[in-house]
Order: structure tokens, then sequence, then C-alpha cells
């Protein structure tokens, strides 16, 4: 299934995105990252650490319903896989986030961001298994 | 004051996912399908967010300390291990199994949509698992050698 390309929406989400990372640092002292902000919520240690990090997600939950209220629109998400995709590939994304100490967001946008050799590594790392996996899946099994 | 900062600054970033189209699996699994229906647009998502956060973090870690709390707390580790290399490659086999990162699906749940409930759900059990691990690994005595 095709996608629109729409380089100006996504450049400002991006440039959002950035701004969240940023804030959440200078006012929090805290790395953006996706995995380690669930992580902390589904095992808290403490009610401090607990706290902000509900109240972030819960900010991040809020955003399609404020994007409704600002716009009258409904963001666009479409689940091209199965249920069992989403479970699978849950389950893995969560376990391999936690043993690799980030995703997406945790190394391939806060610790670039810094020039964390690490990060650096692990993003090269999962959008090389990511584009394999997708390539795989699309064009090894079923194409 | 930081439940506050830290529910809007929630919102900030998932606007962003929103906006950006990371939150829809459809066109994260197409920007890695480039011998299919590519859409670079992902390209533009994280060369956005880098810009800003490698330029405010600049500015912001020279500061003594965050305004709402009293450390920045930032990894410091700069060494590879096999546990960093292997726990990113096995999530991007995830990310392109679902097309969702957690990142993506955290503003996602706000749909009320099931299967993004049912996605983070398994994150969690994920996660669960991997901090059982090192647990296990310790449990087992190993055999030892005659």
């Amino acid at each position: 299934m095709e996608t629109a390309f729409t380089p100006l929406t996504s450049l400002a989400g991006g440039l959002l995105i950035g701004l969240a990372a940023v804030l959440l640092m200078a006012l929090h002292g805290r790395i953006a990252g996706a995995t380690g902000i669930l992580s902390g919520i589904v095992l808290p240690a403490g009610w401090s650490e607990w706290s902000w990090r509900a109240a972030m997600v819960a900010g991040m939950a809020s955003a399609p319903t404020a994007m409704m209220l600002a716009t009258g629109t409904y963001p666009e998400i479409t689940v091209p896989v199965p249920l069992a995709y989403l479970i699978v590939g849950g389950v893995i994304v969560g376990f391999g986030a936690s043993l690799g100490n980030g995703c997406t967001s945790g190394h391939g946008v806060c610790g670039m961001a810094r020039f964390s050799p690490r990060s650096i590594a692990a993003t090269l790392v999962f959008m090389a298994t990511t584009a394999l996996t997708v390539f795989v899946i699309r064009h090894g099994i079923g194409g | 004051m930081r439940f506050l900062s830290a529910y809007l600054i929630g919102l900030v970033f998932g606007v962003g996912i929103v906006v950006s189209g990371m939150a829809n699996p459809a066109k994260v699994l197409n920007f890695f399908d480039v011998a299919g229906t590519w859409d670079p647009s992902l390209i533009f998502v994280m060369g956005g967010a880098l810009a800003v956060a490698a330029l405010g973090y600049r500015f912001v870690l020279r500061r003594p300390a965050p305004v709402l709390a009293e450390t920045f707390q930032v990894p410091t580790r700069r060494d590879l291990d096999v546990r960093l290399i292997v726990g990113a490659a096995v999530f991007g086999i995830g990310w392109g199994i679902a097309g969702f990162c957690p990142g993506g699906a955290l503003p996602a749940l706000g749909t009320g949509r099931v299967e993004v409930a049912i996605f983070v759900a398994a994150v969690i059990a994920g996660i669960g698992a991997a901090r059982i691990l090192p647990d296990l690994r310790r449990g087992p005595r190993r055999p030892t050698v005659p």
C-alpha cells in the first residue's frame, strides 16, 4: 500500500519531537526515550520516578484528541499488518529495546543528538535490521 | 508543576509524532521498503528532530542543573557491548514486523484503537521478559568441567 510523501509535515513533526526532547532535558534533566519512559511506568522505582513518566505518557496519548480539536481531522493510522504481527513484533520490540537500552526516540534522536557512540551504533544496527525484516516479509516470504 | 510540564512535553512529543507520520505503521514500514512502495518522509522526521535536539542539548547541558530537577541524568557509557548491539538488532526485527515503535505507539494509544493497545501490552511483556533475563542467567549454575 502506497503512502503519500510528506516532507513538510514530517519535518514539522520532527522539529516538535526535537523540541520535546530539549524541553524534557532542560526542565527535568531526562532523556526522552519512549522505552525508558514506558519501563519506568510498568516497573516503577518510587513515586517521583513514576509520576512524571505517567504524566508524559498521558500527554503523548492526548495528542490525537488535541489535534482533532485543533484541526477537525483525526490522524491517519493505517495498520497494514495482521494482529499477530503486532503481538509478536511488540514483544520483540520491548525485549530488544530493553536489552539494548533504547529505541528510535532514545537512541535515534536523543542519543544521536548527544553524539553518543553507543546510540549511533545502536541506531545504525536497528535501522539495518528493520529494513532487512521489512524486505524479507514483503519481498522474501510473500513477495 | 512537574506534572504539568511533563504532561505538556508529552503532548508536544505526541503531536510531533502524529504530525510526522511516525504513529502510522503504513508510513513507517514504507520508509523501510526501499525495494517496494518507498516513502522517504521519515528521513525528514529524523533530520528535524536531530537538528533541534543536537542544537538544544548543546545549550541546555551547559547549564548547572535542569529547572525542575536536581541533576541531568544522561548516560555516560561510550563503549559498545554485545548486549547493546544484539538488543538493537532484535528491536529492529520487531519494528520491521509490527511497524510501530514505542514512541510511535504511545501517542497512537490516544486514538483508542484496540490494535495499538495490544501492541503496547506486547511491548510491556517484552520489557518484562528482558528484565528477568539477567536473573535467569545468574540462576542455573554452569556445569563444571570434570
